[in-house]
Formats: C-alpha cells, sequence, structure tokens
C-alpha cells in the first residue's frame, strides 16, 4: 500500500543520504533488508497509533542534534560493579578505556570486526524483524541497517557481569549501536549499560534466551539534558528461561525506550521496568513495551514509574498479548505516575489483548499529586516538608527499584535518584 | 436449562454460564414482517437521496442544505479501521436509506384501517392497544391517562418515527417529544440551536453519514427546573431488508432539569448484515441531569456469524453548565458488531459523567465499545464501570479515553474494566488511553475487583462479607438499580444479567 505523501517524503529524505557501514556479505545483507522494511512501512509520524504521545521528528529527521555533554562530579553508574568493562565515547569503541573482551562463559565480538560468525549471521536483524508486527517499528530497522558498531555476545555457560558504557565528549554526535546477546541453554548473564552516549543516540539490542537460561539487563541512561534517545530490545524467550530489564531515566530531552519480547517456551518469566525523573519542559520519557505470550505458565510482569515536574511529560504505552491457547498466563502491568506541580503531564495506554480463557492478567495505571495524608503524618513527626517529599517520593519509586535483583546495583541507583530529588527541590 | 456445552475454566460459576448461553439463545425479536408494505426509496446514497429525505420529511430549506454539505464532506472521508473489529467492506451504495410502512401514507381513521401486520409487531413487543393506535398515528387517538409508572414512547420503525404517546400529557409539563422530524418543523429555532452542537456533522465517518441521511429519531426538550413526569423511551425496529436506519436523537435538559431516557432497540433475523449507524446528541445544562440507558438487542447474527446488524452509533453529552450531570447505561447484548462509545464532555464546574456498561459477546459476535470522559471544569467526576463477557468465539473489546485538561483542577475518575471469557476459542481486550495534565487530579484506572466503592464495601464487609462477595453484592446492586428501571420486556435478561458473577475475572 502506498504510504501517504508526506511520509513518503520525510521517509525518501532521510534514506537518501544513508551509507550503510562496511562489513562482510551476511552482515550488508541484513542491513540491506532493514532498510528495506524501512521503506516499506516509511519512518514514524505524529499521526501513527504509536506515536500519538510522542513526536518523534527529532528522532529521524536529517538536521543536526546538538547537546551539550553534562560534567559530573560523581563516578559513572556501576563504577563499583565487578564487570567486564566496553566503553564507547560518541558511539566509537575506546580500546584503552575498555578490558580486554575475553573471558569465562562468553565470546564477545566488536560489529565493526565481525567476519564469518554463524549464530550471528543466523541472529542479527530477525529478532527485530520478527518485532515488527502486529505494530511496526521503523526506527529498529533504521538502527539495524546504519549501526556503525556494538558487541555480538555469545553466553555459553555462567558469566560475570558485562558493563556497556556510552561516553561523550562531542556535543553533536548522532549514533546507532546494535548489539547482538545470545545465551545458550542454562546460560547466565548480567549486563549492564550506562550512560546517554550520544547527543541523538539509537542503540537495538536482540536477546536470544534459550531454554533453562537467564538474561539479566540494568539500565541507567546518563543524566544529560538535552540528549535524544531511542531504544530497542527485542527479546525472544524459551523455556523456564529468564528475562529481566530495568531502566532508570534521569532528565534528557526525549528517550522512547521500545521493549519487545516474545515469550515462546512454557513456564518462563520476563519482567521489564522502568523508573524515571523529570523536572522541566525539556523531558519527554516514553516507555512502550509490547509483550507477546504463546506458550503456557508464563508469567510477565511491568512495573514502571514516573516522577514529573515543571512540564516534564511521561508516557507509557504497555501491551499484553496472550495468544490462542497461552493457557494460566500470569500478567501483571502497573504504571504510575507522580506528578509534583500542576504543569506536568502523564499519557498512557495500558492494553490488554487476551485469546485464552484461563488467565489472570491485570492492568492498573494511576496518576496524581503526593498524597497530602502522608505528608502531613510525617511533618507532624517533625520531618521537614523537603525531606518528607523526597522520602515519599522514594518510596513510590521502590516498587519499580525492586525489580533489580541484585541488591548493590538497586542501592547504586536508588542513591543517584535521592541525589536527584535532592537538586531538584524547589 | 440446557447447560452450555463449554470447557470453562475453574472460578466461573455454571450459572454465569448459563446466563450467557440464555442470553444468546434463540433470538427471540427475530421475527420480520414482510408482509408489511414498505416505500422505499431507490437503493444507494447520493445528493438526490439526501434531498429526496429532506422532502419526505417536509423539512425547510437550511435543514436540507446542512444535510447536502454532511454528505459533501462524508464523500472525502474513509471509513475508520482502528478498532479491534474484523469487517467485510461495506458497500454503502447497496443499501436503502429511506424506507417507511406504507400505512404511513395516509393516517388511518381507526385501527381497523391500520396495516394488520403493523399492529400485530407492536403487539410482538408488547405495546398496549391504545398506545399501538397513537404509534400506529390513529387520527383522534387519546392517550390513555396516566397510572402509576408510564413510559412515553417514540417508536421508529425503519426509517420513520411512527408515533409518540403521552405527547399531550408531557406537554402539561412543558417538556417536547417528538420525532426529530416533527421537531425540524415545530422547534426550528431548538434544533438549529442544539443540532451538531456536540457530535458535529464532520465527527467522523458514520456520524457524517448520519448527518446527511438520517430518517428520523427521537426528540426531547426539558424546560428549566422541570423534572420529566415519566420516562421516556424509544424505541427502534429494522424491518425492512437491506436497509440502512440512521436515526438522530437529541435531547435538550435545560436549567435544573431532569430526564430519564430509555432506548431499545431490534431487528429480524436476516441472513445479510444490516447496518445502523446513529447519533445521539445530549445536550445538559447548568443543575440539569439525564440518564440514558440503553438495552441493546439488534439481532446479533446466527452461530457462523451470517448477518446481524452492523452497529456504528455515536453517543456523546456535552455537560454544559455546572453541576451538569449525565449517566450512561448500557446493556449491550445484539449487533454482529458494536461499534459504540458513549462519551461525556464534562465542561461545566462540578459535572458529572458516569458510564455503566455490561456488554456480552457470543458466537461471531464482535464488540468494541468504552466511551470517553473528558474533564474540562474544575473538581468535574467520572467513574466508569465496564463487565465485557465474552464467550463462543466473540471478540470484545473496552476502548475508553479518561482526559484532564490542564484547567480540570481537582478532578477525579475512577475506571475500573473487568472482562470474562468462557471457553478458549473467544477474546477480550482492553484499550484505555489516559492523559492527565494536571496534578491536582486523580486517575486511576483499575482492573482489580478491590476497588468499588470504598463506603459501600466498608459496610459490606462490617456486616461480615468478605471482599469478593462484598464487591460482587456491590457491583450486582448498582446493575439491578439500572436494570430495573429497563422496559418490562427486557426483565428476562435483566434477571440473567444480573445473575452473571465478577468470579474468574481478568481485566
Amino acid at each position: 500500500m502506498a504510504l501517504p505523501q508526506r511520509k513518503q517524503d520525510a521517509t525518501d529524505a532521510r534514506l537518501e543520504g544513508v551509507m550503510l557501514p562496511e562489513g562482510p556479505a551476511w552482515l550488508t545483507k541484513a542491513r540491506k533488508a532493514a532498510l528495506g522494511r524501512v521503506a516499506a512501512v516509511g519512518l514514524p509520524a505524529r499521526r501513527d497509533e504509536y506515536w500519538r504521545f510522542t513526536d518523534p521528528t527529532t528522532l529521524t529527521d536529517a538536521a543536526a542534534i546538538t547537546a551539550d555533554v553534562l560534567e559530573v562530579e560523581e563516578d559513572p553508574e556501576f563504577s563499583g560493579a565487578d564487570a567486564l568493562r566496553v566503553v564507547f565515547v560518541d558511539g566509537v569503541f575506546d580500546e584503552g578505556a575498555s578490558d580486554d573482551l575475553s573471558a569465562a562463559g562468553v565470546t564477545i565480538t566488536r560489529l565493526a570486526q565481525a567476519q564469518d560468525l554463524t549464530w550471528a549471521a543466523d541472529l542479527l536483524g530477525t529478532l527485530e524483524e520478527r518485532g515488527q508486527q502486529p505494530v511496526e517499528r521503523p526506527l529498529a530497522a533504521l538502527t539495524t541497517a546504519t549501526a556503525t558498531d556494538g558487541l555480538l555476545i555469545h553466553v555459553t555457560g555462567q558469566a560475570g557481569m558485562i558493563h556497556l558504557r556510552y561516553d561523550r565528549k562531542d556535543a553533536g554526535a548522532d549514533v546507532a549501536l546494535h548489539h547482538v546477546v545470545k545465551l545458550d541453554a542454562g546460560a547466565v548473564v548480567t549486563l549492564l549499560e550506562s550512560g546517554a552516549g550520544a547527543a541523538r543516540f539509537a542503540s537495538n539490542m536482540e536477546v536470544d534466551v534459550a531454554d533453562g537460561a537467564a538474561f539479566h539487563h540494568v539500565r541507567a541512561q546518563g543524566r544529560d539534558h538535552g540528549r535524544r534517545m531511542n531504544t530497542h530490545t527485542f527479546a525472544r524467550i524459551g523455556a523456564e528461561a529468564t528475562f529481566k530489564s530495568f531502566t532508570l531515566s534521569v532528565n534528557g530531552a526525549l528517550t522512547r525506550n521500545d521493549c519487545i519480547m516474545e515469550i515462546l517456551g512454557d513456564d518462563a518469566t520476563a519482567h521489564v521496568a522502568g523508573a524515571c525523573v523529570g523536572d522541566g519542559e525539556d523531558f519527554h520519557h516514553d516507555d512502550t513495551v509490547f509483550i507477546t505470550h504463546d506458550a503456557v505458565g508464563c508469567e510477565s510482569r511491568q512495573v514502571f514509574k514516573k516522577v514529573l515536574r515543571n512540564g516534564a511529560v511521561g508516557v507509557f504505552q504497555g501491551k499484553i498479548l496472550v495468544k490462542h491457547g497461552a493457557q494460566k498466563t500470569d500478567g501483571y502491568q502497573i504504571s504510575q505516575s507522580l506528578l509534583l506541580d500542576g504543569d506536568s503531564q502523564f499519557l498512557a495506554k495500558p492494553e490488554l489483548e487476551i485469546y485464552a480463557d484461563d488467565v489472570a492478567c491485570s492492568h492498573g495505571s494511576t496518576s496524581g499529586a503526593i498524597d497530602e495524608d502522608a505528608l502531613f503524618y510525617l511533618r507532624s513527626r517533625g520531618v521537614p516538608e523537603k525531606t518528607a517529599t523526597t522520602l515519599l517520593t522514594l518510596s513510590f519509586l521502590a516498587e519499580a527499584l525492586q525489580e533489580i535483583a541484585d541488591e548493590s546495583l538497586a542501592d547504586d541507583l536508588r542513591d543517584r535518584l535521592a541525589g536527584w530529588l535532592d537538586r531538584h527541590q524547589h | 436449562m440446557a447447560a452450555m456445552d463449554v470447557d470453562v475454566k475453574e472460578g466461573v460459576d455454571q450459572e454465569t454460564v448459563d446466563a450467557v448461553a440464555q442470553l444468546s439463545g434463540a433470538y427471540k425479536y427475530g421475527w420480520n414482517d414482510d408482509e408489511i408494505e414498505m416505500d422505499y426509496a431507490p437503493k444507494g446514497v447520493n445528493p438526490d437521496i439526501v434531498k429526496l429525505i429532506s422532502s419526505k420529511n417536509e423539512e425547510p430549506e437550511w435543514m436540507t442544505d446542512w444535510r447536502l454539505s454532511a454528505f459533501q464532506r462524508w464523500e472525502g472521508m474513509s471509513v475508520p479501521n482502528w478498532a479491534m473489529l474484523q469487517l467485510a467492506d461495506i458497500d454503502f451504495q447497496d443499501l436503502y436509506y429511506y424506507a417507511r410502512p406504507k400505512s404511513m401514507e395516509v393516517k388511518p381513521k381507526s385501527l381497523d384501517e391500520v396495516d394488520p401486520k403493523l399492529l400485530e409487531t407492536y403487539k410482538k413487543l408488547g405495546i398496549p392497544l391504545k398506545e399501538q393506535a397513537i404509534l400506529a398515528g390513529v387520527e383522534g387517538a387519546e392517550a390513555p391517562p396516566a397510572e402509576g409508572r408510564q413510559v412515553a414512547v417514540d417508536a421508529v420503525f425503519d426509517s420513520v418515527s411512527v408515533g409518540t404517546t403521552f405527547q399531550k400529557e408531557l406537554a402539561k409539563a412543558g417538556v417536547i417529544f417528538c420525532s426529530i422530524s416533527e421537531a425540524i418543523r415545530e422547534h426550528p429555532e431548538l434544533v438549529k440551536k442544539y443540532l451538531g452542537s456536540v457530535v458535529p456533522p464532520s465527527d467522523n465517518f458514520y456520524a457524517t453519514l448520519n448527518s446527511a441521511v438520517f430518517s428520523d429519531g427521537s426528540f426531547v426538550y426539558i424546560p428549566p427546573g422541570v423534572r420529566c413526569p415519566m420516562e421516556l423511551s424509544t424505541y427502534f425496529r429494522i424491518n425492512a431488508e437491506n436497509t440502512g436506519q440512521f436515526e438522530r436523537t437529541l435531547i435538550i435538559a435545560d436549567k435544573g432539569s431532569y430526564v430519564s431516557y430509555l432506548e431499545g432497540c431490534t431487528a429480524p433475523k436476516r441472513d445479510v448484515a444490516q447496518l445502523h449507524a446513529a447519533v445521539v446528541e445530549i445536550i445538559v445544562e447548568e443543575d440539569a441531569e439525564v440518564k440514558y440507558s440503553t438495552v441493546q438487542n439488534w439481532y446479533p447474527g446466527d452461530a457462523e456469524g451470517k448477518g446481524g446488524i452492523y452497529n456504528f452509533v455515536t453517543k456523546r453529552a456535552d455537560c454544559r453548565g455546572d453541576r451538569a450531570k449525565v449517566m450512561w447505561t448500557q446493556v449491550e447484548t445484539g449487533s454482529a458488531v458494536t461499534w459504540k462509545y458513549p462519551s461525556c464532555i464534562l465542561r461545566g464546574n462540578d459535572s458529572q459523567g458516569e458510564f455503566y456498561s455490561i456488554a456480552i459477546a457470543n458466537n461471531m459476535q464482535q464488540a468494541d465499545t468504552g466511551t470517553k470522559m473528558v474533564h474540562l471544569g474544575k473538581r468535574t467526576k467520572s467513574r466508569i464501570v465496564s463487565k465485557g463477557i465474552s464467550a463462543g468465539k466473540a471478540q470484545n473489546t473496552y476502548r475508553g479515553l479518561v482526559s484532564m485538561h490542564p484547567k480540570a483542577k481537582e478532578s477525579r475518575n475512577y475506571t475500573q474494566c473487568d472482562s470474562l471469557l468462557i471457553g478458549s476459542e473467544c477474546g477480550a481486550h482492553t484499550v484505555p488511553y489516559i492523559e492527565v495534565k494536571n496534578n491536582s487530579s486523580r486517575v486511576e484506572h483499575e482492573a482489580t475487583t478491590s476497588k468499588v466503592d470504598d463506603e459501600q464495601l466498608f459496610y459490606c464487609r462490617s456486616r461480615g462479607m468478605d471482599e469478593e462477595e462484598a464487591v460482587a453484592l456491590v457491583v450486582n446492586g448498582f446493575c439491578k438499580e439500572v436494570l430495573q428501571a429497563l422496559p418490562m420486556e427486557f426483565a428476562m435478561e435483566a434477571q440473567a444479567l444480573v445473575a452473571i458473577s465478577l468470579e474468574g475475572s481478568v481485566g
């Protein structure tokens, strides 16, 4: 079907200058196919159902984006974690700052250096392509096509933590990275990501979790104000496997995190959670989640909390699709916003689509101000108002932070949240 | 009653299954009165048909122009496809846009002169003889004196309003209750002022089509301070084959007035899907209150999905004044396809909107229904309670919007939508949109059965009930209250519906 003219024009303009990165034949083939997917559906526009709350223009247009690099005194997130560190500066691999890429239980190859790698050739772009149905995700296909680097991680056993750090130096970098993670049956890995990455940062992560494997993902998206980011996580989850992902977002002019999970094996678990705090009209944060249950006895959880003030906008679009026959599904979804003043906005679309009768799916969504009674209680006990507000805000965010299995990682992020709340008091 | 032959999951009680089975059993309004002689306009829709409908209704020129401009707009529109509905393409040129019983041409002198088939239809619908005479348009037929609880009826048969009862009784209170075609002739100032002011002709594909070709419908005006002495009711029936019914209802509740309005509908069993695209506009002024109840029982098609009514309805209430209140109640059991979102625009400060819905879809039925609550005024309140029940191979979707505008300070919304699936072939879906643009408002969307009305719950629990029992009682309680207000002919369905439990819900 022909695209609407405006969409066609915008897509043509954007794709005109696209140069596919150099690479082996299989990679070029995958990139060309991905570019074809973008051309077929066109770039997203505000009129698209899945962009009704977020304007995608600054994620797609050809105009250069600049964002000041924030100088922070504190150590980068997860600095204390015992992890294999891989550092990208404005999307370029920094060999000096990174650890040696060899470690027990895992083989890591850079996308930019990949040669014949059968498992990656079979996987790269395929989960992204599967994720295009029933909702088109042209930005993900664009990232697959244009990503210049990324990691191809094959986890074969019990691996330790791997920390991907995205540093910034240049105020105007426009970056796309693509990671592929394959976990063999029974394999375990924890992947950390931190940093804003670039003025405009796009990333894909395709995760194939085989039967009985466990993938833990904890992410912090930096504190830079002007940056624009769109990330896609595609997961395919096997029987009795575990997928858990948590994202902390602080500041940022525009963040769109898409998480698309497909549960294909029985008795699997998939959790995705997020906490975000934003202050000011230059904050727009969008969590878009799509979980497909296509197996029996699986559990999924979505927990999203947003604290917004001074005109900040928070968006949540979550969907649980329970396919025919996916009996005994336990699906839970909660999205909540705490609006600290009268100017902020929370826009939500928590969806359920259920084709199986023996399931327990629930969703809740609330939005409102801080609880006056609780505030009064704390103040009557001698807690100053500002401290009380911070306490109540942290307790509001706690349910999302509890989704992080590793306590030291959770503590690291909780401290950062408390710091942000202290800095952003009236 | 035979038990429904399906496997249901643990926790869904047999009573519920049976109640749904009974509701979706033989369709008891499915006779067709083929022998009633009908006047048809030619098939299809074009400016000439629009003019013809307008002239049949003896409309003034401004009305004809209004219709024609809507038609022009409609030609440039396309069928909306965002709902979760699987539809065959509708050929809008293969429908009759106007049909009326021949016996309407000349006013009959007595019931003997009325087409007996028409009378038989009224009899089957359970309308008393004297009222039949009025509905049949018998000259000089007098309304019986109102005794006890009376309901004034406006009956719309295919394209025309065939009669309205109790008009005189109502006129004493200053209430105008007539067909919209009559209102256009008799009360043009009111119609001009309000028609299209809530649902503009450009609103959506089906509303625009309706604006161009609506043939009849009901008109209600309640003057300031008047509590309408009886319930008003419209009865819709599609009889003729390949006919689209496009009725238009306009209700105006002036300052401080009150009216309760009931709407019922049935259609014969036909193999071919029929189209129904209505528009209902309600204007609620300061301190006024309108209750609008619907029992939608159009023919749902057979078990294989053959035939049935395509029900595309735009219903909206505008609470213009402060403290205005509107309550939508709907029981949706019929139609092959339902596409319906009765909405409230809460413009006045302290205005209130409520939406209670029970949607039952069985066999091949598809329902995509819900509401929109648009909070514009300060301290506005809305409550949405939706129960969707799917059985057979049906698909049931709740689609709703709750929007808190920046100026709607200290507003409240509570939404609860529960779905129940009976059997493993059906689907239940929830698509709520929540837009909160100020922080003094509180919006809650929940699917759990834990928060109905805290005070009522507390009362029940303090009497020793457990939470689930208490919730069931409270929700069934409001169902009953609403359902009891419906006409007798729906009493059976009403009782069966109350038997439906909340157990095993997903939301």
